[in-house]
Parts: C-alpha cells; structure tokens; sequence
C-alpha cells in the first residue's frame, strides 16, 4: 500500500486522534512534548504534500471510497498546499518556542488539556483547508473556532473571557451565516461537494436563492477573517490570549476563513454568470482599503505592544482582500504569497513579544524602554519581523507587497489610486515599528523595572526557535520561489475556474 | 404575495423571524446568558430552514419495502446534516455558559455594562 496516497487524510485525523491522548499525559512536560512530535508530523505531512502537488499532481482522497458527489472527499491542490504548510508551521514553530511562556501561563495540571485544545485547532484548521465538502467545512470551522476559544480563554489574563466571549458570539453569528449560505446552495444544486457545485450551478434556472446564499457566506467568512468593519473581536482575543497562542493564530487563524471564502467564490459562484465577479471584488474592495487605512492608523497610536500588532494583522489581511478583490491571477498571486509571508513576520513579532514578555511583566511599549540591552537577540528578532511587515527589500514582506503593487499597477487609474494607499499604509508601518524600535534600543531603561524578575535574554529554547523564524524572514525574501510558484498555481487554478 | 403563499412557505417565515429575533436578542441584550438565549434562537432557526427544505409532499422516510413501488421518499441527508449542527450548537453553548460561569467568577458580575466599567 502507498502511503503517498493517504497522505490527505492523515494530515486531518493526525492530530484529531492525538488530541484525547494528550489528555492523559498528566507528567509534566510530557503533555508538551506530544504536542511539539505531533505538529512536527503533521508539518512533515505538509511539506510532503507540497512537494507532490509543486510537482504538479492534485491530489484527492475519497474516504472509505465512496465516490465524491455521494461521499466525502478530500483535496489537496496547490493553495491548500500553501494553506497547509502555513498551518502546521505556525502550530509547530508556536508550540515549539512557547514552552517557557506555557509554563509560565498555564498551571501544570491544566496543560494536557490546554494542549488536547491546541490539537484541535490544528485538525480544524487543516480539516477546513483539506476538505473539498461545503459542510465538513463547516463542521471542521467549528472544531477550530471551539478550540480557539478555549485556548484564548486559558491564560491568566480575566480580559480574555471578556474577549472570549465577544469572540464566540460573533464567530457562531459568522459560521451560522455560512450555513445558512450553504443550505440555500444545497437546495438549489443538491450537492455539497465543491467540485459538483462548480459543474451543477451554471445550469440553475432560478438564481435568487444563490445571490442570497453568496451574500450570507461572504458575510459570514469575513467575520471570521477579521475583516473592517466585522474585526472588532480579533484586537482583544489576540492581545489577551496566551502569548504561544497569539503566535498561532494571529499567523493562520483568519487565513483559513479567507482562503475558504476564496475558494468558494471562485469555484461556485463566480461560475454561476451572476456578476458574482464583479459584486465580489466591489464589496471587498472598499472594505479591504478601509482595513488596510483605518486599522494602521490605530496601531499607529495604541499604546500596547500586542494590540498594536493585532491591529496590524487586521490591515495586513486588508491587503489580503485587496489582491483577492482584483479577479486577475496576478493579484491572487499576491495575496497568496502574502498569507505565506505574513504568517512569517508576525510570527516573528509575536515569538519575540513572547520572549520579552518572559522578562517584563507589562507588555505597554513604554514599559519595555531600554529592552535591547538586557536582550539584545530578541529584539533582533523583532527587527527583523517589524522590516519584513513593512516591506523592506530583502525581506519576505518585501516580495509579496512587490507583487501586490505591481498587480494593482496593471489596473490602470484607479489601480494607481490604490498603490498610493498602499504606500501610505506601509509608511504608516514604519511608524508604528519605529515608534517600538525607539523605546526598546534608544531609551534608558526604567528606575524599577519590577526589581524580582532577572534581566536577561529569554530561555534559550524560545530564543533560537524566535530567531530562526526571524532568519525565515530573510530567507524567503532572498529565495522566494517556493511560495510564489505555489501561490501561482494556485492563483491558476482558481482563474482557471472562473473562465 | 397570496395567502396561499404565506402559508405554503410557513416554515420558512417562521425561520425568517426566529433567525431575527435570536439576532436581535444577542445584540439588544445586556445580560450574558441572555446573548447565549439569543444565539441558541438564531441557530435554532436555522436547524428548521434544513429540515423543511427536505420534505417532499406526499413524500415517506426512505425506507425500502417488498412489494412497495412508486413510493414518494423525503430527502433524508438534510435531517442527518443538521444533527451534526445541532450537536455543534450545543457544543457552543455549553462552552459560551462556561466562559460565563468563569466571567462571574472573576468579575462578579453577567452584565455587560458592569463588565465595561470594570477593566
């Protein structure tokens, strides 16, 4: 038997059948351990996956072999690929370079579960991504989002429930939304499988129920994608969870969500000859813009370190949108490449907030004034990150707002328009990063920095696994091709489709 | 619209207006437990625009039987797709009243304007 072709299936049910093991694992440590060995696998799984589908296969899995319209199946193509690898990467660098942070978050008792939660939200994010189901995917969001808010809600800050609980009600609004979409696409086509839809859909005589159904699922993802206006959860969840957690999922949590957005407009609705198109990117388009100004210019005046990032990720997925919006393969190239690159540059950030939030107990940028002398490596590692997410050349954020300007140059006026706000954005950027910079290497340390905690760099674990991310940053911006040639094929696909 | 119609699609008015007032409640409410109501309304609604999409009139559960032809069967995938939500929806809730289980605990209090104020 060739493992190759299992290979799907044993990316989702990988860590779905470790979680409840976890649970047992009471010895301290061993609980994380497990885990760290259980995204390794799954990101070996991954990176395999992408090396077959970079060769050029699709690969498909129908489980217990009933044949896709009528069972479920699996798919694996090139942006589920990229999907993929940025998932399990982000689960298995932020398990791995926490362990410190965890321990110091979290009781010991209170771990193996607080890692079954973690396994969970890696099978629900990878299960979403895999699966070519409308409803398992729904399924799947669910399994994610309920873990995710178990594990924002698992430190010892009492303002993440309050986050929490803003975070469930309106992730269960956006997920309901989605169903709602897909029952109304069900009883149109009959079908729940991607593929069927995309084939059945052209031949609908009455289109109504359809544009209702695009209009409940758009709506319902882009709450769970964080998208101005509907972000208004992510800022609090983000700056109150655990520090291991905020770098999970700030670097893939509402990628998934867009990337099922994306899925679904170009594959089934876009195929419909509805203007679905066009409809599309004029709602996104706006709204990606407004994300994009409005949420840099809020970080640009927040005083604590995590929001201030978290309101970042709401504007970096602005340009996110922004690519999607423009239907050409050179923006969807773009915004692909940009969910790589952004997961590496606020994972960066977000593992060296982690590594100095093991030294100063108050994460407020003017708290942490002299931090680059005590720890100089981390805040390296901040540099690092804080350039990439600007987009100086020589980093990953560099190439894919590279590509971002050049596809939106291809628009004509009004795309000339939009690389102006673009380019203020990231001007604003550099702001928000100085402005950090500034206190962390130019300003004397505080009188009484909390005298009981050692002013040294981080533990050593946490340290290298944050600057390797950081050289990641590097890395691709040197040697790009891997994500984009992915990020291209998955841009030719679904433009494939929409022809 | 006729009379007729309002009462042929009866079950999806009914969804329409439970889906609204569920939405209503969770934004309108003050009281946590009270949003949770709301929320369980909303999905609930949406538990019965499935299971009215698939029945077919005159139409039987799909159950094969000798000497049975012509029969008439409803469509049984909605139903089954729909208890996976509804364990989903009970999920939510249990873990929605837990967290506020956990906010009482810490804050002493389930209202939000209290909640506000308090941080």
């Amino acid at each position: 038997m060739d493992i190759e072709q299992h290979l799907p299936i044993l990316q989702v049910i990988v860590p779905l059948l470790f979680a409840p093991l976890i649970v047992l694992l009471q010895p301290r440590g061993l609980a994380w351990m497990a885990t760290v060995a259980v995204c390794g696998l799954s990101f070996a799984i991954a990176v395999n996956l992408a090396m077959l589908v970079h060769g050029g296969q699709v690969l498909e899995y129908n489980l217990g072999g009933w044949q896709p319209p009528f069972g479920i199946a699996l798919r694996v193509d090139a942006l589920s690929a990229l999907l993929l690898l940025i998932v399990t990467g982000a689960a298995t660098v932020a398990a791995l370079g926490c362990r410190e942070s965890f321990n110091q978050q979290i009781e010991a008792h209170r771990q193996p579960l607080f890692f079954a939660a973690w396994l969970l939200l890696l099978a629900g994010l990878v299960g979403m991504v895999a699966t070519a189901d409308a409803f398992n995917i729904f399924v799947f969001m669910e399994i994610s989002s309920l873990a995710g808010y178990i594990l924002i809600a698992g430190g010892p800050d009492r303002r993440a429930l309050l986050a929490v609980f803003k975070y469930l009600i309106m992730g269960t609004i956006g997920a309901t939304f989605y169903l709602i979409g897909v029952g109304m696409v069900y009883m149109m086509t009959g079908t729940l499988n991607l593929d069927d839809m995309s084939r059945l859909i052209p031949g609908i005589a009455d289109k109504t129920p359809i544009v209702f159904a695009a209009a409940f699922i758009t709506i319902g993802l882009c709450l769970k994608a964080a998208m101005f206006p509907l972000h208004v959860w992510l800022p609090n969840a983000y700056t109150h969870a655990p520090h291991g957690v905020t770098v999970f999922m700030a670097a893939c949590g509402t990628k998934v969500a867009i990337y099922v957005l994306v899925r679904f407009s170009f594959m089934v609705f876009q195929k419909g000859d509805l203007h679905h198109g066009l409809e599309f990117s004029m709602f996104l388009m706006p709204l990606g813009l407004l994300s994009i100004v409005v949420a840099s210019a809020v970080a640009m005046f927040e005083g604590r370190l995590k929001r201030m990032l978290a309101f970042s990720s709401v504007a970096q997925m602005g340009y996110i949108f922004l690519g999607v919006s423009l239907l050409t393969n050179a923006g969807l190239t773009a915004s692909f490449t940009h969910m790589f690159n952004h997961a590496l540059a606020k994972g960066a950030l977000f593992l060296s907030v982690a590594c100095l939030s093991m030294r100063f107990w108050d994460l407020r940028i003017d708290q942490l004034a002299g931090a680059a002398k005590t720890m100089p490596l981390t805040c390296a590692a901040f540099l690092v990150g804080g350039l990439s997410l600007i987009g100086v050349p020589g980093t990953a954020g560099f190439i894919s707002k590279w590509l971002l300007i050049q596809a939106l140059m291809a628009e004509g006026e009004l795309g000339l328009l939009m690389v102006g706000i673009v380019l203020i954005s990231s001007l604003m950027a550099v702001v928000y990063i100085w402005r950090t910079i500034e206190v962390l290497y130019f300003k004397q340390p505080l009188k009484d920095p909390a005298a009981t905690v050692v002013l040294a760099e981080a533990p050593i674990l946490m340290l290298s696994v944050t600057l390797v991310t950081a050289f990641a940053n590097i890395l691709f911006g040197l040697l790009p091709d891997l994500p984009i040639s992915l990020a291209a094929m998955a841009a030719d696909i679904l433009a494939g489709a929409d022809q | 619209m006729s009379v007729a119609d309002l009462t042929g699609y009866f079950n999806h008015v009914v969804f329409a207006i439970l889906l609204m007032l569920g939405f209503y409640a969770v934004i309108a409410k003050g009281n946590l437990i009270k949003k949770l109501v709301g929320l369980s309304i909303f999905q609930s609604a949406v538990f019965l625009m499935y299971i009215s999409m698939n029945k077919v009139d005159g139409g039987t559960a799909p159950i094969l039987q000798k000497n049975v032809v012509d029969q008439i069967y409803s469509n049984p995938l909605p139903q089954v797709l729909i208890l996976t939500a509804i364990v989903v929806g009970v999920a939510t809730l249990s873990l929605g009243l837990a967290i506020v289980v956990r906010i009482h605990e810490r804050y002493g209090s389930i209202e939000e304007r209290e909640l506000l104020d308090a941080d």
